[in-house]
């Protein structure tokens, strides 16, 4: 049983990771669903966005043929906006809210709406935001994903400079290395944060990891405030015999190869085990299930009601034909000479709520063994614990603590996104590098700012 | 089953349901189609002078995603000659005896020209005469169509020339581009004009394509006004056709109903207010002849249901239901009732209310559906709430009488009852 690439036939990989929310392949088409909108007044689906997207204004900018309009009211809330119509779970924001679902009659495509609109900007590379004249501030960026950008762009309109670190040679963080290409391609996400980053006033600097290159430090010296997007990254480990066994693999890892060549050189067994059930867990299970694996179980110690993923997630595994057991927990993972043969799990029973507030799963003492040659794990993402007490930020088990949503316990140096909230949607850290940015500009007006003694003067360890 | 069959002086037709004069009725292929579809009978498309049309001759307002609310025309009379016309006429009546065949006309304004159209056309066997004073595009420059509608006495001459020489019913076609279509309607009715029908096209401009800076329709880069008709029309057309109805001369002659008319529905309303039978063209314009076959079934089957016989049970049955604003019962009073069973939460009767009307609906937070409440005693019982709500029978308007007696303005102000104070 062995982990091989070059599985499927050029067609095959194309049909398998072709978008599998298609776009509106016509104005008409459009018109159809952006005219059932109500345009409900302080409508549900903009209160369900964490970026507040004015959805039924942008909608009803569709049917007025003023695109234009419409994309600036999306990008103006989330400039991540048309990633977002890609990647949000709407299934559980703004289309989980929409009215008609209380008419039991199907809700309004707004994450498709929201595609047409930007899709059109993008393209037409139309340049939608001003830059007020610069102050002359300069903020240090690390991380050039979802927050950080959001982050950088708010700033740039605002005159501040935004120079961005990002350890990995392309931006748009998580968004560009961690979801299903069948949701966004590679060659989308750089687009996008072309798209974001033409504004002018943001520089990413490639290739520059916190820690590796520069320390947080070397940025307070040099820049008037810091924002820290830095994101979560290692994977949460099993613990459990055999897992270093030649075949076990995370998720994240998986992943990002997916989304860094090409899909005939990533190899994947004939007999896959997801470990998880969260939307990673999903993304890494469809997409070794579209890489040509013969069987890929998802095994998840708890059951579908407290199953972190959206049901339309679940669904695309189904029909993905992926198997799914539910209240199994990985106990040993056996190998052969080294590589993996079978993963042994615990069955599970559900005990008492946990602090999280679902019901915490219990070993019944059976076990079960499947026969697998390759094992994803995606049992979560654990946040950078060792970079952020190095850095001397206060944190919750890595988790940078905040004060006011974005401020953390160094002055000028502020933080959002999942290395704050250890983990959520685009969206959330789209909304938290705007949240971050506002606190950014208002640090910069006040007095604390002085206090943050930049040494523009002062040599630093590295030269961006 | 109800009997549906209109006598129209006359003039017998199975169903009530005419197709007006226009496009769909201007040549033996499609007036045969019509017939077979089952419509009660057609007004052919008017016989006239030679005239010559333009390209492009219509154009649409659409509204909300829905194509063709509105529609215009700036297309003239029949431009075929008249002896194809009139041949076509003639075989079309021995195909289908049974339904009617009026013939619409408009003559240069001799009376040797209306006379000498009169007797071709009778020639042919057709049942009835239209007269069409109220085309408003074209013929107008001529001195024909809406020119003789909105001059009475015009009216009343070409009239008095028509009568006598026709043998056969003449139903008069009045313009509605004029401030009052009682007076022409009176004209006609006086002249000796057997009925009358209504309304013609509204003058109007559709659009302007904002690339071109020209109005729709396009011709060579010029527009022209064009005559307006279609769903759009239907609320006009019923209030002219209710004045013509409660007059006391032109109320004498059956009418036939124009303007809009797509579904049986908007026919049933047509007949309430006083027309003998109705005629449809931009519906058919839009969907083809086909539609004849749900009015005819869904006339039918709401006469079962109300126990109408004949269409003559209810024609007119609405006019008296019709009055002055001043003998409006200022006591009965209405507030709205939102049933929260039914709510979707979308805040349109909310800000509609507060923007607009009289700020009387009250909004509860809630993430993410806020709960909407009436404030009774700010509510005027205007209705808007209960229009815009997107849930049938969400918004009710409960009745809670100011008081028990009947009382006017006229009443009120005698009695030196107390106006508004805020």
């Amino acid at each position: 049983m062995p982990i091989i690439n070059n599985r499927l036939s050029d067609e095959e990989y194309r049909t398998n990771f072709s978008d599998i929310h298609p776009p509106f392949e016509t104005r008409d088409a459009a018109l159809v669903e952006a005219n059932r909108c109500l345009f409900c007044y302080d409508a549900p689906c903009t209160k369900s966005c964490p970026t507040g997207i004015d959805v039924p204004k942008f909608i009803k900018q569709i049917t007025t043929d003023n695109i234009k309009g419409s994309a600036h009211t999306i990008l103006e809330a989330n400039i991540f906006g048309a990633g977002c119509s890609r990647v949000c779970p709407v299934e559980k924001l703004c289309e989980g809210a929409c009215v008609y679902n209380l008419m039991e009659e199907e809700p309004i495509p707004i994450a498709r709406l929201q595609r047409y609109a930007t899709e059109k900007a993008m393209k037409e590379k139309w340049q939608l935001f001003d830059r007020l004249p610069s102050t002359g501030k300069r903020v240090a960026i690390v991380g050039a994903g979802p927050a950080g950008l959001s982050c950088a762009h708010v700033l740039s309109r605002q005159g501040v400079e935004a120079v961005i670190y990002e350890k990995e040679l392309k931006g748009g963080g998580l968004m560009t290395y961690g979801v299903a290409a069948y949701k966004v391609t590679p060659e989308f996400c750089a687009d996008e944060v072309d798209y974001i980053t033409s504004l002018g006033g943001i520089e990413i600097k490639y290739n520059k990891a916190l820690g590796r290159d520069f320390t947080l430090f070397d940025l307070q010296q040099k820049y008037d405030a810091v924002f820290l997007g830095i994101g979560v990254g290692e994977a949460r480990q099993l613990h459990i015999p055999g897992e270093q066994s030649e075949g076990v693999v995370d998720a994240i890892e998986f992943i990002h190869q997916l989304r860094s060549n090409p899909y005939a050189q990533i190899p994947v067994g004939d007999k896959v085990a997801v470990i998880g059930m969260g939307m990673t867990a999903i993304d890494a299970a469809t997409q070794a299930k579209r890489l040509g694996a013969k069987e890929v179980t998802l095994v998840y110690r708890r059951t579908k009601a407290e199953m972190p993923c959206t049901e339309e997630e679940l669904d695309l595994a189904m029909l993905d034909g992926c198997n799914v057991i539910w209240l199994a927990a990985p106990k040993e993972i056996i190998g052969e000479k080294g590589k993996v043969n079978a993963l042994v799990c615990s069955v599970m029973t559900l005990g008492p709520a946990d602090a999280s507030g679902r019901r915490f799963p219990v070993d019944s003492g059976q076990t079960f063994m499947l026969e697998v040659d390759m094992v994803i794990k995606a049992a979560g993402q654990m946040p950078f614990t060792e970079l952020v007490t190095n850095n001397l930020l206060e944190n919750n088990g890595g988790k940078i603590e905040v004060t006011e949503k974005t401020k953390t316990n160094l002055n000028g140096v502020f933080a959002g996104g999942d290395c704050v909230n250890g983990g959520k949607e685009v969206v959330d850290a789209v909304q938290a590098g705007k949240e971050a940015a506002q606190a950014i500009l208002k640090y910069l007006q006040s007095d604390e700012s002085h206090f943050f003694q930049k040494e523009s003067t002062q040599p630093t360890i590295f030269e961006g | 089953m109800a009997n549906i069959s209109a006598n129209f002086l006359g003039i017998r037709s199975p169903n009530p349901f005419w197709l007006a004069s226009a496009p769909p009725t201007d040549k033996k292929v499609n007036v045969l189609r019509a017939l077979e579809a089952g419509w009660g009978g057609v007004v052919w498309k008017t016989l006239g002078p030679q005239i010559k049309n333009v390209s492009s001759r219509y154009s649409a307002v659409n509204y909300n995603g829905s194509r063709v609310m509105g529609f215009n025309n700036i297309e003239l009379i029949s431009d075929r000659p008249l002896e194809h016309n009139l041949r076509e006429i003639e075989e079309v009546i021995k195909e289908f005896p049974d339904r009617a065949m009026i013939v619409s006309l408009m003559a240069e304004n001799t009376r040797e020209k209306w006379h000498e159209l009169i007797q071709q056309v009778e020639d042919t066997g057709a049942h009835g005469l239209e007269l069409n004073f109220g085309c408003p595009h074209g013929m107008t420059e001529r001195g024909m169509g809406a020119v003789v509608g909105q001059d009475t006495e015009i009216a009343r001459m070409v009239v008095e020339w028509v009568m006598e020489k026709a043998t056969i019913p003449v139903i008069t076609k009045l313009t509605p581009n004029v401030h009052s279509v009682v007076p022409t309607g009176r004209a006609a009715v006086e002249a000796g004009s057997n009925a009358l029908s209504l309304i013609n096209t509204i003058q109007s401009i559709t659009g302007i394509d904002l690339d071109t800076f020209v109005p729709n329709p396009y011709v060579a880069g010029k527009s022209v006004f064009g005559g307006y008709c279609g769903p759009a029309v239907k609320p006009i057309a019923l209030k002219m056709l209710a004045t013509i109805s409660q007059d006391e001369i032109t109320r004498k002659v059956p009418v036939s109903g124009i303007g809009g008319i797509s579904t049986w529905k908007d026919a049933a309303e047509f007949m309430l207010l006083g027309a003998t039978t109705v005629q449809v063209c931009t519906a058919v314009m839009k969907h083809g002849f086909r539609i004849i076959e749900d009015m005819c079934e869904g006339l039918n089957n709401w006469m079962d249901e109300k126990g109408f016989a004949t269409i003559y049970d209810f024609i007119g049955k609405t006019v008296p239901a019709l009055t002055h604003w001043e003998d409006l019962d200022i006591n009965y009073h209405i507030v709205a009732h939102i049933n929260q069973d039914k709510c979707i939460h979308c805040g349109l009767c909310y800000i509609a209310c507060e923007d607009a009307s009289h700020q009387a609906i009250n909004l509860a937070w809630g993430k993410p559906y806020n709960t909407y409440t009436i404030k009774e005693e700010e509510c005027i019982g205007c209705n808007l709430c209960k229009l815009i709500c997107p849930v049938d029978n969400c918004i009710t308007m409960v009745e809670k009488r100011k008081g028990d007696e009947y009382l006017n303005w006229k009443e009120f102000q005698k009695r030196g009852l107390p106006l508004n104070d805020h």
